[in-house]
Parts: C-alpha cells; structure tokens; sequence
C-alpha cells in the first residue's frame, strides 16, 4: 500500500477577496520506503503540496490518501492524530521549543500520544542515540549548533516511528558539512527503517540525492525524474 | 495530553516569564486580599455590636407606645407609672416591670459639667437591666414614693463631674435642682459613642417633677428565658391595649434590635465585599490581556505543536490552565495577604477583624472562576491556530 497517494487534488485560497490557485490537478504517489524530493521554484505551489501530504492542510478538490485514509473527511482532532501517527516533520528552522532540553524537545511528539513520561523518555533518549546525540540529551537547543539542532529535530520527526519523514529545506539553514550530515542521517533512516523521506527544497544537489524528483510549476507537477540506482 | 503534563507546561511557561506573571497575578492578588480584609472587618464590627447588644440582656423586653420601628420617633406616650403595677398583675410577678423615663440634660457639681441621659427609673431596674454598682446604692421604693432627689452616677458621668473626689454624699445639679449621688455603677464598656456608663439614674417620680411630665416612656421586663421573650412581650402589649381603647403598643426584643442592626452590618460587609470583587474582576481583564500577549509570542510554538498532533483541545487546556493558575496562585497569595492584614488589624486597632471561612473560600473559588472567565477566550484563540499559518509566523 502506498503511503501517501493524491489524485488529481487541488487547492485554492482566497486572499483579499480573490482566489489563488495555488495546486492545480497534482497527482503523486508516496510508496513505503519512498525516497523522493519536491523541488520548484518560489511560488510553484511545493510548499501548499507539502502541508498537504503532512496532513496540515485538506484539499480543495481531489482525493489525498495518508495512512489509508482520506484526508479530505477527516476533522481538524483526526488529522491531528493522523499526523502524530503517520508523519514526521523536519523544518528548515529546526523549530525547536527554546527553553526545553533536547530530551524533551524529542519526546513532544509523544505527549499528544498520551504515553507515559518514563516511556516517552526512554524512547526519546532512543532517537537521540540513532541520530547520535545520546551525550546531548539534556542540553537546550540554545547551547547546541545548527547541525545539532537539526538532528535533534530528526529524532523527534523519528520518535512516534512515522511512515513517512517529510522534510521541508532541511539543510536550507546549515553549512554544507552539518547539510551532509542531516542528509546522511536521513538517508540512513530510509535504508536502515524503510522509512519514505520526503524532501521539499529549492537545491538541486540535494534533489539530486533522492531517487525520485518531483518537479512543481505552477501548481502543476511539471516532470517527476528517476534518479539511477546509486551503486 | 495528560493532565499532570498539562501542569508542567503552563507552569514552565508562567516560570519562564516570572515577573510577567507576578505583574499579572497581582491583580488578583489585590482583589482577593481585599474581599477577605473587608470581609473580616464587616464581620469583626458585627461581632462588636452583637456583644455590646448582648451585653444588654437577650431576655428584656421593651414595651412601648406606638408601632416602634429603630430610627423613628417614638410616639407620644399616655402610660402612666401606675400602669406597672397593672403590668406586674397582669405578669403575676411583683417587681418585674421596670419603668423608664429619659431625657438628655446637663448635670453641674461645682464648675465641671457633663451632658447624660437621664433616666427616671424604678428600683428594680438594676435587678433587670443586670447592672451591679461599685459603691453606694441605688434608687429605692422609698425614693420613688417620696420622689426623693438622688442620683445614681455611671463611671464616665461620675469621671467627668468628679475627677479628684468621691462623688457619693455629693450634689448634682439639673436645671437648678440639686440632687444627692447615693450610688456609683460598675463600668460596663461599650461601642459606638454609646455606652451605659455615660447613664445616670434618678427615681422615676423625681424626673417626673424634673421634666414637668406626668407620663412615662415605656417599660422592660427579663423574661425567665430568651424563648420567653415573644410571649412576654405579647401578654404585655395585650394588657396595654386593654387598658388604652384604640392605642398602639410594640414589644420590641434585644434579637429583634439585634437582628436589624445584623442586618445592616451583613449588608455593609456585602457591599464591601462587592467592591473588592471589582477590583478581582479588573485583575481577570488583566490576564486575559496578557494570556492574548502570550498567545500572539508562541504562535509558532502553537503551530509546531499542532503539527506534531496536538488537537485543538489540547491547545486550548494549555493556555486555560495557564490563565487558571496565574489566578489560584494569585488566590492563593491574596488569601495569605488577607489573613495577615485581619490579624494585624485585629492586633493594632479596637475593630476586631473576624476571618470568614466563607470569604476566603469564596475568593478563591472567585479567582479560579476569573481564570476560567479570562482565559477562555485566548485560549480558544490558541486553539483554533491554523498550524499551517501558525508556523510561517515569524
């Protein structure tokens, strides 16, 4: 089963009165264990199809499965709990909640799981571990760097074991060796958990990492591009 | 979201912005302090005059002409010395009914004056009124039958006419009529600017003469028991109403001049109490302000949360729990403030506060309430956040 499947789904905003069409008619299939980066400029609506595949937006028109189930039925408590089960985010800004320690920042997730405090730390202490911060848990994002930051957000995008890690210019505010290294991290929790990582970015070597480039103008997917196997 | 971690986050969040939410919750604070302050006061004056009432005698009863009401004038009076007799008849008790006749003259002994009630009275009014004398005597059968001009001095009267002498064998003179102290009475205390120490007692047939009157303004009578004191009251006013064909009597109770005076006070303390409560309700506006500041810094925290799976409700107890605490502590501290002032008033000045379970139970349920009331509508707004706009926020 596909892990995220959209057909032909739109969706337009009103602003000020007039309406924007900001997806036209995409359709794109998400499988288990995808690889796949969303690249376009500015203004061609990736940033619209990535709050819709992370079920933070419903479409206009169109049927957008997640999970198996169908976005567009489903209120705001449902699609909440849709993505804190089935989806992991990573921001170009980190988002990081400032006064919280890295620990905790990762076991957020959880809380709206409703699991258990030792629990939630246990498992969160586990994703810090496979992003290699095991020594950083109780340090607060203020002492530690970007990169660092970045990949506390991974472990907590890797906490409630989602299908799919969307991942919005994850590298959009590092260094090209902290970039590399998020980039390794994501790229080894796709081989190693089958997890689909779903990139959204404007840099086209980091496209080019993927096995799938979806390329959006206009509110259109203009070209989706196979990547060659990488040997 | 669990409960106990819905604690931890609005109370990590009012820790992170300490002197914001002390600033805030003072409003609270003052308004809290100020109900249970006020109330305490209201309740201390009430307990004051209750035992100054009671002090009184709860089983007197007063007879009087007319339909008595406290604050009117009292009505003309035909009753006539004679008519205690008739009442003690009616009673079957000799000596129960004690007379009364006052008026307010100026008493002279030498060059210092004083300005009492006079009252005209019979010899049992000591046996009714519950009032032992510290020296001397008081009025007799014999001073009444031969209105003999005695008097008998309360301590502040006494004080003031006769600061550096025994007053008893002495002249007092009203209106140019000399009379003889025969009797001091024990001081009794009072409140209010009234007090039975500032009495002074003649035999009612001399203030007669002294008045130019020849009735009397009502009577008392103890009643063996509080509970008798209704019953009492009626055989008397019946008897009267017998006797004057289509006249008016009243029977009027300590309890019933207790309980108006109760109810004065309990009105005083409530509007007092009402008038705090404003200043708690300014102190809700004020959090629900802040809550609105509040909500506005952490629209990104609140987009990220959603986006991580917290649902609207989730939002919301947030921030409500946030707006709640900041009043119960707020409560909490204000209560604190409160019961210390009561004391320290109590302490330092004659008005005895009296802490009411009620108000500080009440002021606390009030600042929870305000929390609920102020903080609802922030809190809905946090909730309703589009995650997707909430995170663009910058």
């Amino acid at each position: 089963m596909a892990e995220i499947e959209a057909v032909d789904v739109t969706r337009s905003y009103r602003m000020d009165g007039v309406s924007v069409d900001a997806l036209r008619g995409v359709s794109l299939t998400i499988e288990e264990g995808d690889y796949a980066a969303i690249i376009g400029p500015s203004g061609s609506g990736k940033s619209t199809l990535m709050h819709l595949l992370g079920c933070l937006d419903r479409p206009t028109t169109g049927t957008l499965l997640v999970g198996g189930r169908d976005v567009g039925t489903l209120d705001d408590s449902e699609l909440a709990e849709l993505r804190n089960q089935t989806i992991g985010f990573v921001f170009q800004s980190f988002q990081l909640l400032a006064r919280t320690t890295a620990l905790d920042n990762v076991a957020l997730p959880l809380v709206y799981r409703g699991v258990r405090r030792a629990e939630r730390r246990k498992r969160a202490a586990e994703a810090l571990d496979a992003v290699n911060l095991g020594h950083r848990v109780g340090h607060k994002p203020t002492q530690m760097s970007g990169g660092e930051q970045q990949r506390v957000a991974i472990a907590r995008a890797l906490v409630g074991e989602p299908s799919v890690l969307l991942a919005d210019e994850p590298t959009g505010n590092l260094d090209t060796v902290n970039g590399d290294e998020v980039m390794g991290i994501l790229e080894r929790l796709n081989k190693e958990r089958g997890v689909a990582v779903v990139l959204v970015t404007h840099e086209a070597d980091i496209a080019a990492r993927a096995r799938r480039i979806i390329r959006v103008r206009d509110g259109l997917i203009e070209a989706v591009a196979e990547a060659p196997e990488p040997s | 979201m669990r409960v106990t971690e819905s604690f931890r986050v609005a109370f990590d969040a009012l820790r992170a912005n300490r002197l914001r939410s002390l600033l805030t919750m003072l409003g609270v604070v003052i308004g809290v302090a100020a109900v249970v302050v006020l109330v305490a006061i209201g309740g201390g004056a009430k307990q004051l005059v209750t035992s100054e009432v009671e002090g009184l005698g709860s089983n007197i009863v007063f007879v009087v002409p007319g339909k008595f009401q406290i604050g009117t004038t009292p009505a003309v009076s035909r009753l006539q010395l004679s008519d205690a007799d008739y009442l003690n008849r009616v009673l079957g008790r000799p000596d129960a009914v004690a007379v009364d006749l006052t008026s307010a003259e100026d008493l002279r002994a030498g060059t210092n004056t004083y300005y009492a009630s006079v009252q005209g009275t019979t010899s049992n009014v000591v046996d009714v009124f519950d009032r032992p004398l510290a020296e001397g005597r008081y009025v007799s059968k014999a001073d009444i039958a031969t209105a003999r001009r005695v008097i008998v001095l309360g301590p502040d009267a006494a004080a003031a006419l006769f600061p550096n002498t025994d007053p008893i064998g002495r002249q007092v003179s009203m209106s140019g009529v000399e009379f003889r102290v025969i009797g001091l009475f024990q001081a009794k205390g009072g409140a209010f600017g009234v007090s039975p120490d500032t009495e002074v007692h003649i035999p009612v047939t001399a203030a007669q003469r002294l008045f130019g009157m020849d009735n009397i303004s009502g009577f008392a009578v103890k009643a063996d028991t509080p509970g008798d004191v209704d019953a009492v009251g009626a055989k008397l006013v019946d008897a009267l109403k017998q006797k004057y064909q289509g006249d008016e009597f009243t029977a009027v109770s300590q309890t019933e001049i207790l309980g108006t005076i109760g109810k004065i006070l309990s009105m005083l303390t409530l509007v007092l109490a009402a008038i705090a409560g404003i200043s708690l309700l300014v102190g809700g506006v004020g959090v629900s302000n802040i809550m609105l500041v509040s909500v506005r810094e952490r629209t990104k925290e609140i987009g990220l949360r959603k986006a991580l799976g917290a649902r609207q409700r989730d939002v919301l107890s947030q921030f409500l729990l946030e707006a709640v605490m900041l009043t119960s502590i707020g409560g909490v501290i204000g209560i604190g403030l409160g019961i210390g002032a009561s004391v320290t008033l109590s302490a330092f000045t004659p008005l005895p506060a009296v802490l009411a379970w009620w108000s500080i139970v009440l002021a606390f349920g009030v600042s929870v309430a305000v929390g609920v009331f102020f903080g609802v509508m922030p809190a809905r707004r946090a909730g309703r956040l589009d995650p997707v706009v909430a995170l663009r926020t910058e």
